[in-house]
């Protein structure tokens, strides 16, 4: 099991790189904003934030391909402006209208965006795992050097569905990147509570043949390297990647935690590792990007969510009667 | 007599129990320190402590399956779904293991386990978070099915159910968790499973319903009741074995009958009672048995939407009249 270091020399263009810290910044002001129209009750049912974590979807998401798919759990805002969402439809989709990704459907925990190569947004812990494994089942079916890149939390490593699934996207050598975003955290449930072992590249990856590989999660550019090489052994015919990122979310489980399983010290000391802050002081050194521009992106993020939440508000709700729409292909006879 | 929360009613049960049996233990994901996901377990770890109020990883499928071991070598296991939309995971367990297992042994086990959690369409929680999973379990011979409506009920049958050595599907209301009323203290209360109950007597319609469903259906009969029509509201409790007595005994007074439930329409508890009464008095009935539903479509997060799905007060009522020609 190999630890992925950030080289002291940058791993991509400038160019890129602010385009990460752009993207880590548009999702950051998204959850927050997300947290204040919940507490609003604009946001209903069950939300999720992103907030502390976003090096791991940026990093890896970067460096994919077009043509790659993406997969994710219930805490999928961020997975899905990564992959370009525009933050419009997701805004809209949090606020249940007819303009967002899911056509108000999906909400919060069920963003999907086909056109992104987003395949959602999956709210039972563990259900995409298999999902993502058939993606690449039939990429490889079709003969194609796609990949699919699958998110999910530390939690969902002890679900059946991992492990069967495992299994068999390594004996059959599937071109699928599971990318376990270990917080620490399963709910209100430690990994040490939760887990018999806390290497988690054991129990994904030696255990199944599959190369483990954790990766400082709030490192941007180590993640994006680690998931490059993933990326290339799938291509190549290699077979799965097991990563796993160490990183830690912010706030709570969900909008309804009270979060006494952590100390508030526990909580204040993750933030001094928040990937934003590092990756901002990183590329500050390499002289990419001075203060005043950094404020600028700020102040551009700002307007482009404050854009999105005044389109998600004044987008018209969903027809009634469009709860009979969207179920199959065939026209739905409802069963009434 | 003591008011308290349905929540608090449900801990109550399996407090007493605890206290009354040993081998009754508690299991499922944030039961014990974070004092359930629902506060139903609140305090519980701190009284019983780890060996009994027992924390898992999210593996439905294998604790709902070390419950159902446990139980067959004697222990009383409570096997907490956070949400009985997990309990999909655990489908295989339930529905081969617990409901079968006594059966293909030629009656030499026996497994005195409850499953239990929360359900229901509760908020803007979207089609996966949002299942009322009844009729499914209902489906299987081997299992019992109770639903509680109210704090009382959900305290009185959870503690028969902890005592009965049948496997036990507990189906609670996530929005009926916070409801209060009286409830008694007494370790000995009991409610006998399968026995409905009439929360409202009346004379010209026997509405049937069960869960949340009973408040929807309580509030649509004071309505009726200012419009001269008198409903009786019969709720299930059980809904298998469904107390057919009760049920025959309401609508040959009534003559008329609507079930009201949280469910799909189709192959469900509605579907399944109304044949029930077909088959058994349908020389009793003056008009054809009404329904009142949730729309024939997966659940949807826009809440609109969702509110447009659900059984209504205004359509109980409007069905009601419909049987009444009113
Ligand atoms: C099968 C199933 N069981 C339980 C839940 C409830 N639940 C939702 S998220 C969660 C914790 C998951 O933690 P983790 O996988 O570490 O992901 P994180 O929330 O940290 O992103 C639980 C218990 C669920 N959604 N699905």
């Amino acid at each position: 099991m190999a630890h992925a270091e950030t080289d002291a020399k940058p791993i991509t263009t400038r160019h890129q790189a602010l385009g990460w810290l752009r993207q880590m910044l548009l999702i950051r002001r998204f959850e927050e904003r997300s947290a204040m129209l919940y507490q609003q009750g604009k946001i209903g049912g069950f939300c999720h934030l992103y907030s502390g974590q976003e090096a791991v979807a940026v990093g890896s998401i970067g460096v994919l391909r077009e043509d790659d798919y993406v997969i994710t759990a219930y805490r999928d805002h961020g997975h899905a402006l990564a992959r370009g969402m525009d933050p419009e439809a997701g805004m809209a989709e949090m606020l249940g209208k007819a303009a967002g990704c899911s056509k108000g459907k999906g909400g919060s925990m069920h963003f999907f965006d086909a056109e992104k190569g987003f395949l959602g947004g999956h709210a039972i812990v563990g259900s995409h795992i298999p999902l993502a494994a058939g993606v690449a089942f039939a990429i490889k079916y079709r003969g194609g050097d796609q990949v699919c890149l699958c998110f999910f939390g530390d939690g969902a490593m002890d679900q059946g569905s991992l492990h069967e699934t495992f299994n068999m996207a390594s004996l059959w050598k599937l071109p699928v990147i599971y990318i376990v975003e270990n917080n620490y955290m399963s709910m209100g449930t430690q990994l040490h509570r939760h887990s018999c072992l806390l290497d988690l590249t054991i129990r994904g990856g030696t255990a199944y043949g599959i190369p483990g590989v954790a990766v400082d999660g709030n490192d941007v550019e180590a993640v994006a390297a680690t998931t490059r090489e993933a990326i290339a052994r799938a291509r190549s015919g290699d077979g799965p990647t097991f990563i796993e990122a160490r990183t830690y979310r912010f706030r709570g489980h969900s909008m309804s935690d009270p979060m006494k399983y952590r100390t508030r010290e526990e909580a204040e000391k993750a933030r001094e590792r928040d990937p934003i802050i590092l990756y901002e002081s990183q590329l500050k050194e390499r002289g990419w990007i001075d203060e005043p521009g950094i404020e600028q992106m700020h102040e551009a993020v700002k307007a482009e969510i404050d854009e999105a939440i005044e389109f998600a508000i004044q987008a018209p709700e969903p027809p009634v009667e469009d709860l009979y729409e969207d179920i199959t292909v065939a026209p739905h006879i409802p069963q009434e | 007599m003591p008011v308290i929360q349905y929540r608090e009613a449900l801990n109550q049960a399996m407090s007493e129990e605890m206290e009354r049996d040993d081998r009754v233990f508690l299991m499922g994901e944030e039961v014990a320190e974070y004092n359930g996901a629902y506060k139903v377990s609140q305090g519980m770890l701190d009284r019983f402590g780890p060996r009994r109020i027992i924390d898992t990883p999210i593996s439905e499928e294998g604790f709902a399956g070390i419950g159902i071991g446990a139980a067959m070598v004697g222990l009383r296991p409570i096997i907490e779904f956070m949400t009985f939309s997990f309990s999909l995971v655990a489908f295989d367990q339930i529905v081969n293991n617990a409901a079968n297992i006594r059966y293909m042994s030629g009656g030499q086990f026996s497994l005195p386990i409850v499953f239990r959690g929360n359900s229901g369409m509760a908020g803007s929680l979207a089609a996966t978070h949002s299942h009322r999973p009844e009729a499914w379990y209902a489906h299987v011979p081997g299992l019992t099915v109770v639903m509680p409506a109210t704090p009382a009920d959900a305290k009185g049958l959870l503690k028969s159910s902890i005592r009965s050595d049948d496997p036990i599907v507990f189906i609670e209301h996530e929005n009926l968790l916070g409801e209060r009323g009286e409830v008694p203290d007494d370790p000995e209360f009991l409610i006998p499973i399968g026995q409905a109950e009439i929360k409202r007597p009346g004379s010209d319609v026997t509405i049937i319903t069960y869960s949340r469903s009973l408040l929807t259906s309580l509030k649509a009969a004071e309505k009726l009741a200012d419009e001269g029509i008198d409903c009786e509201v019969v709720d299930l409790r059980t809904i298998r074995p469904l107390d057919m007595e009760t049920l025959v005994a309401s609508v040959t007074k009534t003559h008329r009958a609507v079930i009201v439930e949280e469910n799909w329409p189709y192959c469900g508890i509605g579907a399944g009672i109304a044949d029930r009464l077909y088959r058994s008095i349908f020389d009793e009935l003056d008009a054809p048995i009404g329904r009142v539903f949730t729309k024939d479509a997966p659940v949807p997060y826009n809440r609109t939407m969702e509110l447009a799905m659900l059984p209504s007060v205004e359509g109980v009522v409007a069905e009601v009249k419909s049987l009444l020609n009113r």
